[in-house]
């Protein structure tokens, strides 16, 4: 035992040549469309004007958030609601989908089929018509929000949407929500189906009903392998809140396509929009990252 | 509930997957405190028998009863059924999420309402009883094969079954994990318990089993007491198996 050799050096991860001449390669292609737009396009670039539309000085020379920032809060707000409902949607169906029950096995099964086999923009369509114009002004919203008091009006503002649009911020996160949810609900019965059948007999063989052995054994695992799939879709739901803006709610999308007309300024507008998404969903991406190590080290 | 019923009674009990017949007409009687111990060649519907019996199959004919109340298809008659009945399985099935002692614990806190105080205490009894009570923080992924098992063994026995139920509890194991294992259930049984046990050990079957059942082909060939079976066996079928078993010991 005592004079073994110590174990051989481990080889480090290292760019060939050949990675090299990919990179260079890469870079004369950058210069070349930057020199295109700039020599032969001859556009005149204004990031200021677009700017203007992120921050502005008010009357008193303080910087404000302007539309492009408000309708970065709407999407984040609709993304932070339709996660939320998505998750719970997509929890719910994606255990009827294991359930032993046949009738809760088919509703769960025609709603992931429905919305998976419709293209998104007619599905919201579709769905957004029958919702905000037969569903809302049944259950009275609109007058329910406005009869509220300054105090909770003010709430709903800073956690939803501007009064008057709440009963549209809420088919917003209803369609969307409905619409990821197909999608999580896949992720959670693949999860619970990886798990092998041996949990569920040794739970039910200590006696534990199906909620118990679902919450105490099959999830709590379910989840650790899930983790990856899930944080892609809540990502992808944040992207995806963009097609709302096609039914008038104004997140960021929304504002962009107005902020574009208005300005001209179709690349900046797109460009600057495209960095944001991509702040938030890069933000969000190394949060889940942790998020996941973190589980990692809970041990096996 | 009275004593005079036996602990278990099968009678004629039949199981199919699709066509194929796994299990046909089999009968079994189980006194309080017996030890039975099953044997037969692979896909012979031992392992069937005993998971019949706390219902991770569903019999399709016959009846089972368990300290003479029928088996049926009613959710809570067989959750009370499983909470007292122990099973211990080939390949363990400890829940890698939860630490030793919280393998042992959920059972008694979940279904029999205990205190989580009072389930600690019996978990660590019968840790102790084990003999890996100094392991009881630890996660089943940093064990070996063998102190797993154990642990199934204390996990089943936290919920203070009246019948054990051992599925091949050393197959999946390695040789030098098989004694510690089978110490543990010579010593239940030296307590007691009433058991049955599916196993190809065959010197363990001779030194604790009061009765011996052998299967083929979904049926019951051959019942009798250890000595019988053993050094007389009636059937061609069960000689041939002894043969076959025991020619490399």
């Amino acid at each position: 035992m005592t004079d073994r050799r110590p174990p051989p050096a481990r080889k480090k991860a290292r760019f060939t040549p050949f990675d090299f001449l990919m990179f260079g390669i890469l870079i004369a292609g950058m210069i070349y469309i930057v020199y295109r737009v700039d020599q032969v396009l001859v556009y005149h670039w204004e990031w200021h004007t677009v700017f203007e539309y992120v921050v502005r000085r008010d009357e008193t020379g303080a910087l404000v958030p302007n539309v492009l920032l408000t309708g970065l809060m709407s999407t984040l707000r609709l993304a932070f609601w339709g996660t939320i409902a998505a998750a719970i949607i997509g929890l719910v169906t994606g255990l009827c989908r294991t359930s032993s029950n046949l009738f809760l096995r088919s509703v769960a099964r025609l709603y992931v089929e429905l919305i998976r086999n419709i293209p998104p923009l007619v599905f919201i369509f579709v769905f957004y018509f029958f919702i905000s114009g037969q569903i809302m002004p049944a259950l009275g919203i609109d007058e329910f929000v406005r009869s509220a008091s300054p105090e909770s009006a003010a709430v709903v503002e800073l956690l939803f949407s501007p009064i008057g649009l709440f009963s549209n911020f809420l088919a917003g996160v209803i369609c969307l929500s409905l619409f990821e949810g197909a999608y999580i609900s896949e992720i959670v019965r693949a999860g619970i189906q990886s798990i092998e059948k041996g949990q569920w007999e040794a739970a039910r063989a200590i006696g534990l009903s199906r909620f118990n052995v679902l919450r105490d054994v099959i999830l709590p695992q379910a989840i650790r392998k899930i983790l990856p799939p899930l944080a892609g879709q809540f990502i992808t739901l944040v992207k995806d809140s963009a097609i709302v803006s096609l039914i008038s709610i104004q997140e960021l999308t929304y504002v962009a396509t107005e902020v574009a007309a208005t300005t001209t300024r179709v690349f900046e507008t797109w460009i600057i929009v495209g960095f944001l998404y991509f702040a938030v969903c890069y933000s969000l991406a190394l949060l889940f990252g942790r998020l996941e190590k973190k589980m990692q080290t809970g041990r096996r | 509930m009275n004593d005079t019923n036996p602990m278990l009674e099968m009678r004629g009990v039949g199981k199919w997957y699709g066509d194929f017949c796994a299990l046909y007409d089999v009968n079994l009687k189980l006194q309080r405190a017996e030890r039975m111990v099953i044997c037969g060649p692979s896909g012979s519907g031992k392992s069937t028998v005993i998971r019949c019996v706390n219902r991770l199959e569903e019999h399709q004919a016959g009846q089972i009863l368990l300290d003479g109340v029928e088996l049926t298809e009613d959710t809570r008659n067989i959750e009370r059924v499983r909470r007292e009945v122990g099973m211990v399985f080939q390949h363990f099935n400890l829940f890698p999420h939860l630490s030793i002692l919280d393998n042992l614990t959920l059972g008694p806190i979940r279904n029999l309402k205990m205190p989580k105080k009072e389930a600690r205490e019996l978990a660590l009894h019968y840790l102790e009883r084990v003999r890996i009570a100094e392991q009881a923080g630890k996660y089943p992924g940093e064990m070996s094969g063998g102190q797993q098992q154990r642990v199934a063994i204390a996990r089943a026995l936290c919920m203070k079954p009246k019948l054990m139920l051992f599925d091949e509890p050393t197959s999946a194991l390695d040789p030098e994990m098989i004694s510690g294992v089978l110490d543990v259930m010579v010593e239940l049984a030296g307590d007691g318990m009433t058991m049955i046990c599916v196993t190809h050990e065959m010197g363990f079957a001779r030194e604790v089993a009061d009765t011996m059942v052998f299967m083929d082909r979904g049926e019951i060939v051959e019942v009798g007491p250890p000595s019988e079976f053993f050094n007389n066996p009636t059937s061609d079928r069960a000689r041939l198996f002894l043969s076959q078993i025991l020619s490399h010991h």
